[in-house]
């Protein structure tokens, strides 16, 4: 398994009214293939800044940034994005959300058909088919976001990047969601960082953990490796010995070291 | 879309008790008025629920109807009031009067500078049309270009916001001079104040295109074409469509001024054409007419922005 994404002393500094303001610094991360990890970290520290610039949304100020060996120089579709918000369009159904992804990627080699046929089996895998012929105001919130997976699953990524993607739903939506999303990535595969501020989900969820310190110019502080084996149950691991000492590992590094600062204050 | 045919059913509903006032048409309409839930009379029992029904939606139509009614009689008996003693407005009998002789034969035609009301306001509007049409087809690409790419607003803003706020009469005698007629001239003015809105409600919208689609947009890579056709095109429908009301708002007022200056045949010529003949009451007509036009444009407009809002997401 070869290193899908490489991250070498990326910096961010943004252009702000008040002058130069830098998010991140001297950030190193390397991703390997089929690997699940999460960044986490408090409120406004960067967490969607790094994410944006795996994506291409933003790119560095420092630093290099390398996907698959390539330089990224902007957004691709072989790095989908699920966004904290969902952003499905409004004025197209949700079979429809997902085709204009599913075209885009595949629409010069295959036929109508068969990029139906992926957007529906794309829906399928997140159990939306038959909300395909809905709106995105006439769903749930979890389903949206559900939706927004299947678009992101539907690209056939080689990384997929989720920023808060279960953020504003209820708990029980969360959890389930988090198990679907286990499921479908066992099943595909795929290369995930997803960003979080949930203690929980990141240490079921993730091989590793990158814990970042509080900006402004935050870095990564501590990469934990995650070794517990899947499929992961999240009955079982709520005892389970390793899972707990993992947990208080991420809320130390949190709470006990890098409490959250209020810059008003 | 879905959503106009959900609308239909709650409308078709209401109709149907009053349908069923109508004997011959009661017996199709029996099984929506719930024969069931009232058995106790079996001889009645067709009747009963259905003139209940009709009370019902008649006793709500006349909550909805009365209040504007009363401020519609107290207009009138205002205006009565205030016309009593005078010779020079006229009471409201007299106009109504007046008003159903011009109204017997709206659409006659006695040579192109004796017309009957109909074809007077049917220039005006159609001299709206065109104006509003052409407002439309340069205004709209325009306020595309301005909000997408940020030097083509800069470059342009200035002179907008120095020729938006000049009455559109003002560009009257430009029109003359240009088209050498006055019929294309009133047009014009139509056209010049309808721009403007059309530019700048399409380029505000572009502009409040949220983010978080442009991103989705950037990450799927989507060509310019799908951009505009998938994503700034209706995000920016409902901005067009506030654009077009204001626009064709302005237009109808702005062309019964045209008009009056242009001459020619249209609602505006025709009241200085009756203040020329010293018949007031027609010209009070005249004020009733284009009023009621200018609501109906206004809801109709409003009507088809509804059909494209999008839900809350
Ligand atoms: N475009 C920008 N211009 C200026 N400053 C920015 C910009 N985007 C982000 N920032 C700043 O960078 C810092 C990190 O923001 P970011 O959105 O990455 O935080 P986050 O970790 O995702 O927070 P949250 O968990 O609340 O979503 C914040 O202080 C923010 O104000
Ligand atoms: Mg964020």
């Amino acid at each position: 398994m070869g290193k899908i994404l490489q991250i070498e002393n990326v910096g961010m500094r943004f252009a702000t009214r008040k002058g130069p303001f830098v998010a991140l610094r001297n950030i190193d991360l390397s991703i390997e293939e089929g690997e699940f990890v999460s960044l986490i970290g408090h409120s406004g520290c960067g967490k969607s800044t790094l994410l944006n610039l795996i994506a291409g949304l933003l790119l560095p100020t420092e630093g290099i940034m390398l996907c698959a060996g390539r330089e990224v120089a902007g957004p691709g579709p072989e790095r989908a994005v699920v966004f904290q918000n969902h952003s499905l369009l409004p004025w197209l159904t949700c079979f429809e959300n997902v085709y204009l992804a599913v075209e885009r990627v595949f629409g010069r080699k295959e036929g109508k058909e068969k990029l139906k046929n992926r957007a529906r089996a794309a829906l399928d895998m997140v159990q939306l088919s038959h909300a395909e012929a809905k709106y995105p105001h006439e769903i749930s919130g979890g389903m949206k976001q559900r939706v927004g997976i299947a678009r992101a699953l539907a690209m056939e990524p080689r990384i997929l990047l989720l920023d808060e993607p279960f953020g504003a739903l209820d708990a029980l939506t969360r959890a389930y969601l988090q198990d679907e999303l286990l499921k479908i990535v066992a099943r595909t595969r795929s290369t995930v960082v997803m960003v979080t501020h949930d203690v929980d989900e990141a240490v079921l969820l993730s091989d590793r953990i990158a814990m970042m310190t509080n900006g402004p110019s935050a870095m990564i502080g501590e990469i934990l490796a995650v070794d517990l084996a899947r499929p992961r149950n999240r009955v079982e691991l709520a005892e389970d010995k390793r899972y707990l000492h993992y947990r208080k590992e991420v809320i130390d590094f949190l709470y006990t070291r890098h409490g959250f600062v209020d810059k008003a204050a | 879309m879905s959503a106009a045919i959900i609308k239909l059913e709650p409308a078709s509903g209401s109709v149907q008790p009053h349908s069923t006032e109508n004997p011959s048409s009661s017996a199709g309409a029996k099984p929506m008025i719930q024969i069931d839930a009232t058995p106790a009379r079996v001889d009645q029992v067709s009747r009963k629920p259905a003139t209940e029904l009709a009370s019902a939606w008649a006793r709500s139509v006349l909550r909805a109807a009365l209040p504007p009614i009363m401020g519609l009689a107290l207009f009138i008996g205002l205006w009565a009031l205030g016309t009593m003693g005078s010779q020079r407005i006229p009471s409201p009998a007299v106009v109504w009067q007046a008003a159903s002789v011009i109204f017997a034969d709206p659409f006659y035609y006695n040579g192109p500078n004796d017309q009957g009301i109909g074809w007077n306001v049917l220039s005006s509007l159609r001299r709206v049309g065109i104006g509003f049409g052409i407002a439309a087809a340069i205004g709209i690409p325009l306020g595309f270009l301005l909000g997408r790419f940020a030097v083509m607003n800069s470059m342009m803003s200035p002179v907008i916001s120095l020729l938006r706020p000049v009455s559109p009469l003002a560009w009257l005698p430009i029109g003359l001079l240009v088209f050498k007629a006055a019929d294309p001239a009133a047009t014009w003015t139509i056209f010049i104040c309808s721009v403007w809105p059309m530019i700048i409600n399409t380029a505000v919208g572009v502009q409040r295109v949220p983010q978080d689609y442009l991103n989705v947009a950037r990450v799927l890579n989507l060509s310019e074409w799908k951009i505009a056709t998938k994503i700034l095109f209706p995000a920016v429908l409902p901005y067009m469509l506030t654009g077009v009301r204001l626009s064709v708002s302005t237009a109808w007022l702005v062309i019964v001024a045209a008009e009056m200056l242009t001459g020619g045949v249209g609602i505006g010529f025709w009241v200085w054409d009756e203040w020329n003949n010293l018949k007031v009451e027609h010209i009070i007509i005249a004020i009733f007419v284009i009023g009621t036009v200018g609501l109906l444009l206004e809801q109709a407009l409003l009507w088809i922005a509804r059909r494209f809002q999008y839900g809350n997401t």
